[in-house]
Parts: structure tokens; sequence; C-alpha cells
């Protein structure tokens, strides 16, 4: 394959993995490239990086589709350097899984130079040990014969990098080890290694099944960006990846609606400060000053099913509406399964959201009787306990999958309430594809308050931009 | 400017900014493409110290605009100076009195250089020497000035109705840090190459903080970083960036700490913790024990 061919076809995986790489964009990336040394493969990723990933969001996935497409090495890769500086051959490849042995003499040194790599942090040697041992570790039989096909599980299971935690941490605390903080420091210090590892791992994985397979099935298989990611499948390392992007992306919202507040809403002539202004310009009143509005805030009342199916993404949502709480002059909170409670004494200004929605799903009486979602006892009980909550200048959301086990629906409540709100909103955590599936009455409620998809960040971004409270 | 990227990590280094393969190359690309390098990341990791780097190492003068809500064209390219144009007239107005001809000299007399006020774009378009131009905190400014600092950057000129188009005669060296607060335009993004710098590895920021506060033990320099990373894999509402921990590091050196245990890090944990919610948080999840009174 050509060079250029090369170049076209990666730039058209990232767009195809979700990345907007436009034509100006991709013949920079050419310059780019040729301006740095192509023997130098992080230069050129660094210079593609420049010029193509505008988004931090999108790193990780390019990343991924680099290796595929420019990998670091091909094959088993020359004699693998030890930090010693000795050097070993590597491993031939076992295409058929040997018997595991605890005493393998492979296995013996890999977990040794794990060891010393987990306590002296030697990136050169983190590869190199990766390397090793998927060559070692890694192989399946595949579909078809005579070509393995790789996995991580397998090489993370024989390597058993966890079962080298107590000796490492014995070995690094030295001689204070009753100290708690730098424990736990030191714990959290071998863990980022040890992810680091399996990130290594992984990816030498992937670099093979992309030689045999060729890089566009890596791409495609690839996890999306994390805007993309929906709650509700979500890995623990995206998990906590998502936590992290929900309080930016809420200073970025708030941010937008105070800029939108004040453009083009600018109050009465503020005569005195406009005539004083123009004396330093003769008199004339070249720059006129406004006095600032008074910004109208809303009420805003959250209706939020926690029952099990929709909490991950209840969660995040509601994550995102109390970091966008001064934009509301108050915020409520009701949470319900089949039972409504409120909850907005948990998100008291200051407290922890984290904490609070573990809090709220253990001590929150949100169940009566059977635990599972019924949406129109919900609404009653809401209207009967907390019909004050709802007034003209309330915009109100409700938060769930509207899959209320075959039960009443409520419909005349919930009308009623979105009649009396100023504006009502529909959060569905469901593929719209599912909606009216099954036990869903998701078009019979839409009819009554419009309803939108919100799965990702992308979509919860989007929804929160267009809305108008 | 710089002949390669390992010559821009090398000259870099040398005014005690290091950089990492991905920063270099990118500045590297900024120079010999002549294209602007759009720089975010969170806070405190060193964007507007990057420029401040690459003007001293090139021996560029380094001029800043610092954004901020309101920030007009006026301020941001140039204005005419009202007062002295207005002196002007009087004086003439007193010398010739009011006829037409002496009129038609004085609005020649008063849109000329003299009145001229640049500002820190007109200013870095029009020096002749080396030029780095810092746009700092470019989110902050409102959808127009982008739209201005569109034009400006793609053809590096900027028109005055009444002097005519001022063009670069030498392409500033631009630098635009954002924090992402708002979502820059795709037209801005486009234009400009694209650098994210985040947290340092624990191997570098170890480094940098060894290079920025002199008089430090290795050992102790490897322990804060340490500290600041496990700090950094918490939920908080403020991580610690590598300017706390170069803080960080001055503090202990002025306590004459020559050792990080727990005591001493409950202590001056204040130095990388600004939010009280963070400071519950650090002592519940890794266990520091309370400060005595």
């Amino acid at each position: 394959m050509g060079l250029i061919e090369h170049h076209t076809t990666f730039l058209a995986a990232l767009r195809e993995a979700g990345l907007a790489v436009s034509v100006a964009e991709g013949l920079d990336a050419v310059t780019a490239v040729r301006a740095v040394s192509l023997a130098e493969r992080e230069q050129v990723r660094a210079a593609y990086a420049a010029t193509v990933v505008k988004r931090e969001v999108h790193r990780p996935v390019f990343d991924t589709i680099f290796d595929a497409y420019f990998p670091a090495l091909r094959g088993l890769g020359e004699a693998v350097r030890r930090s010693d500086g000795s050097s070993a051959e590597p491993e031939p490849v076992r295409a058929v899984p040997a018997p595991w042995q605890v005493d393998d003499p492979v296995r013996l040194r890999l977990r040794e130079e794990l060891r010393d790599y987990l306590a002296s942090g030697d990136e050169r040697l983190a590869a190199s040990i990766a390397r090793d041992a998927v060559s070692a570790f890694g192989a399946m039989a595949g579909p078809v014969a005579g070509q393995p096909s790789w996995s991580r599980l397998s090489v993370l299971s024989r390597l058993s990098p966890q079962t080298l935690l107590a000796g490492l941490l014995a070995q690094l605390l030295g001689g204070r080890p009753d100290e708690e903080f730098s424990g736990r420091v030191v714990r959290s210090m071998i863990d980022a290694r040890m992810q680091r590892f399996e990130h290594l791992v992984d990816a030498d994985v992937r670099r093979r099944i992309a030689e045999q397979r060729g890089p566009d099935h890596v791409a495609r298989s690839a996890r999306p960006s994390i805007d993309r990611v929906s709650f509700g499948s979500a890995t623990a390392a995206e998990l906590a990846a998502l936590r992290r992007e929900v309080a930016p992306l809420a200073r970025r919202l708030a941010a937008r609606l105070a800029v939108e507040q004040r453009a083009g809403r600018r109050g009465q002539l503020d005569f005195r400060r406009t005539i004083r202004g123009s004396l330093s310009t003769g008199g004339v009143p070249l720059t006129t000053v406004h006095r600032p509005r008074r910004p109208a805030k809303a009420d805003l009342v959250i209706l939020v099913d926690v029952s099990e199916s929709v909490l991950a993404s209840a969660r995040f949502t509601l994550m995102l509406v109390h970091a966008l709480r001064e934009q509301f002059s108050r915020v409520r909170t009701f949470a319900f399964v089949d039972e409504v409670d409120e909850v907005t004494r948990y998100f008291a200004p200051g407290t922890d959201v984290t904490d609070a929605v573990a809090r709220l799903t253990e001590q929150a009486r949100v169940t009566w009787l059977l635990g599972r979602s019924d949406y129109g006892r919900a609404l009653h009980r809401f209207e009967q306990n907390y019909a004050d909550a709802v007034g003209h200048r309330t915009s109100l959301l409700i938060l769930g999958d509207a899959r209320s086990n075959y039960g009443d629906l409520a419909l005349p409540v919930l009308t009623r309430l979105a009649d009396r709100a100023h504006a009502a909103h529909w959060l569905n955590p469901e593929r719209r594809t599912a909606w009216d599936t099954g036990d869903s009455a998701a078009s019979r409620y839409d009819a009554v308050v419009p309803m939108v998809e919100c799965r990702n960040l992308a979509q919860l971004a989007d929804f929160v931009k267009d809305l108008r409270l | 400017m710089f002949s390669s990227p390992d010559d821009v990590a090398a000259q870099l280094g040398a005014v005690g900014y290091l950089a990492d393969t991905a920063t270099a190359t990118t500045v590297f690309l900024a120079a010999a493409l002549e294209r602007p390098v759009l720089v975010e990341g969170p806070a405190g990791v060193g964007k507007t110290e990057l420029a401040k780097a690459v003007a001293q190492a090139s021996g560029a003068e380094l001029i800043r605009l610092q954004c901020y809500e309101g920030l007009d064209e006026a301020r941001a390219l140039y204005e005419w100076n009202y007062r002295k144009q207005l002196l002007r007239i009087q004086a003439s107005a007193a010398d010739a009195g009011a006829d037409g001809v002496s009129w038609e000299r004085t609005h020649e007399d008063i849109f000329t250089e003299e009145f001229l006020l640049t500002r820190p774009l007109l200013s870095a378009i029009r020096r002749d020497g080396p030029t780095v131009l810092l746009i700092d905190e470019a989110d902050k400014t409102d959808i127009e000035v982008e739209a201005l600092l569109l034009e400006v950057l793609s053809d590096f000129q900027v028109t005055i109705p009444e002097l005519g188009t001022v063009a670069a005669t030498r392409r500033p060296f631009v630098v635009v840090t954002s924090n992402a607060t708002r979502e820059l335009s795709e037209a801005l993004k486009r234009r400009c190459l694209y650098l994210h710098i985040g947290y340092p590895t624990p191997r570098r920021e170890r480094d940098i903080v060894l290079a920025r506060v002199p008089g430090i033990a290795a050992q102790l320099a490897e322990q804060l970083v340490r500290t600041a990373a496990a700090l950094r894999g918490l939920e908080l509402k403020k991580a610690p960036s590598v300017a706390e921990s170069i803080d960080w590091a001055r503090t202990l050196i002025a306590l004459g700490a020559d050792d990080l245990d727990d005591a001493m890090t409950a202590r001056t944990l204040g130095v990388v913790l600004k939010h009280v919610s963070d400071h519950e948080r650090a002592v519940k999840e890794l266990g520091l024990p309370a400060l005595p009174d």
C-alpha cells in the first residue's frame, strides 16, 4: 500500500470512528507529517494529533487507530533490550496454548520483571514485558486454523500481577509501613503503573490483531470516544472518565447560558455614566453604558426514576443538573420508584454529588411495596404530596425510561402537572428504537411531555444547550 | 526558528521548560508551518509558560493579549487617541480659522500614525523583530472577538479604514490558550494546530519540580509527585496541577522538611487543595490523620 493511500485510509478510519476530519485538515496533516522525521514514530503521532484531533475526548480513539495503522514494530520485534543492557531473544510464538504451569520459567521471569517495573516505573521495561508476555501467553487457537487469535485476558490471568502487590507495598514503603496515607499513596501509584501495563498489553494485542486481520478491523472495534459512550454500558474506567467530564461540561454550559442572558438583552441606558464617559471625547457620547438586566431565574423541579435499570444514567444527569444549580433560583429533586421522596437535602451546596447519589439510593424512601418502577403511582403520590412544588415559573424535568411494568400511566396527572409548569421535558436513557417495546410507554408520555433520548454526554450536552428554561 | 522537534525540546529545556514529545513536535510544526497553535488543558499545567518559554528560547519579544468577557476590537486591535485628536483640532482651529482648506488638512493630520494607539494584535503584526503573540484564555471572549481573531490569524493582516491594510512582514509565533470553559468555534480550531497539555507523567513532573525548585532532594520530590498523582486520582473539584506541585515543593523547603510523611502532608495540604470538600475527600479516601490543634 502506498503512503498516500495509507494516509487516506487512516483518515477514513478516523472519520468512521466519529472524528470530524475535514479535507483541509487532512492536507494540513500531510504537510505536518512531511515536516517531521518519518522515522520518529512519536513525532508522526504528534503531527497527526496536532492537525486532525481538535478535542481531547477524541484522543484515546485516535491513539488506538494510530497504533493500528502505524504499528511500533512488526511481528515479534527485534531482540528485546533488557534494562541491564543485555539483549534477549524474543520468545517464539506458541500458536497453540501451552499447558500452563505455575513454575513455567518464562512466567517466573516475566513476573520478576513486572515486579521491577512496578517498583521503578521504567516505561521501556514495561513495553518489553508486555510484548514478551503477549508472545508467550496471548495466543489462543483462533477461528482460522494455524492463525492464533490474541487475548489480553489470558496474558493477565497468567501473569497475575495482583499477587505481586503485597511484597511491593512493603518494599516501597521502606521503614514506615504504619503510615496510612503514604501507604495509600504508594498503592495508588502502583495501581496507576499496573493500569499502564494493562494498557500496553491491550495495545500489543491490538497490534497483532491488526497485523493479521488488517488495521480497519481494529479501527471498527475501537471503543467510541467518551462523549459517545452510553451511560448504561460504560466500563469502570469510562465511568470515572465520565464523572470527570461532568464538571467541565456544567461549567461550559453555565458560562454559555450566562453569556446568552447578557447578550441581546441589555438593560436601560445608564444616562449618568454615559455622559460622564463622554467627557473624554469632548461631550460626544461615543459609547453608551447600559444597566445590567437582572437575570430571571427559573425554578427547577426534577423527578428522577431511580430504579435499577436507569440509575446509571440518572446519576450523570443529576450530577450535571446540580452542577448547573447556580443557573436556577431553586432546584428541588424528587426520586421515585413506586413511591416518591424529596431528596433535595442530599444535594445541599458544597456536598459531594457522588456521595449524595450514593446516600440517596441507600436512604431515600422510594420503594413502597414491590420495588419496581410504577410511574402511575409515583405521579399520583407526587401530585398528592408535593403539588405545590410545581408552579408557573417551574421547569419540570423528568428522568426515566417510561417503563411502568404495565401499570397505570396516570396520564391525566402528568398533563395537569405539565400544564401548570412553565416548561416540561423528559429525558429517556433508552435508545429511541427501544421505545414502545415491551412495557415502555414512551410515545404516550411523549405526547404530554416532549421526550428526548439521552444516553451519552454528547446528547446530554445537546439537550441542555437547546434548553430554554 | 527551530531545526527539529528535538531541537525545540533542547532549547526549551535550556530555559527551564521541560517539553514532552507531543509539545516539542507541535511547537516545531507551528514554527515551521507558520501556524498558530491552540493549547488546551487544565489550569496550571504550563500553557502560558509554554509561550513564555518559546519567547525566551528564541529571543523573541512576548506580546500578550489577556482575553476577558467584554474585550472589544478597540482593546485587542487598535483605537484612535481621541483626546490628542481633539487637541490637534482645537490647536489648528486657533491657528488658521475655520475655513475648509485647513479642515481638509486637519482631517488628514488626525488619522495618522501619531494618533494611532496599537493594541496587542496590531503591535504583534507590525513588529519587525521576532515576536511571540500569546492570546491567553481565548475561551473567555465573546464570539465577535473570536471572529476577529480568525481574520487576524488566517491572513496576519488588519485593515484600518483610514490607513489601509497592515500586513505582517514577519509572522509572529502565535499561542492561543484555552481552559475550555467554552467550546471554541470549529473555524478557529481549523486554523490552529491543536495541543492538549494534561498532567505530566510522574517522572516528568519530578524532573519539572527538580528543575524549578532548586535545593529540593530527589527523594522528597519523588514523594511529593507521588502524592500529587494520588490526589489527582480522586474526584476533586480542583485537582492539583504542576503549578501547585511547585508551590508545595517550595513550601516544604521553607518549612525545612526533608521527608513528606503523613503529619507533614496534613499540615501542608492547603497548598495543593483549595476547596473544603476536596480536603474532606482526601482525608477520607487516603486516610490522612486529623490535624492536631
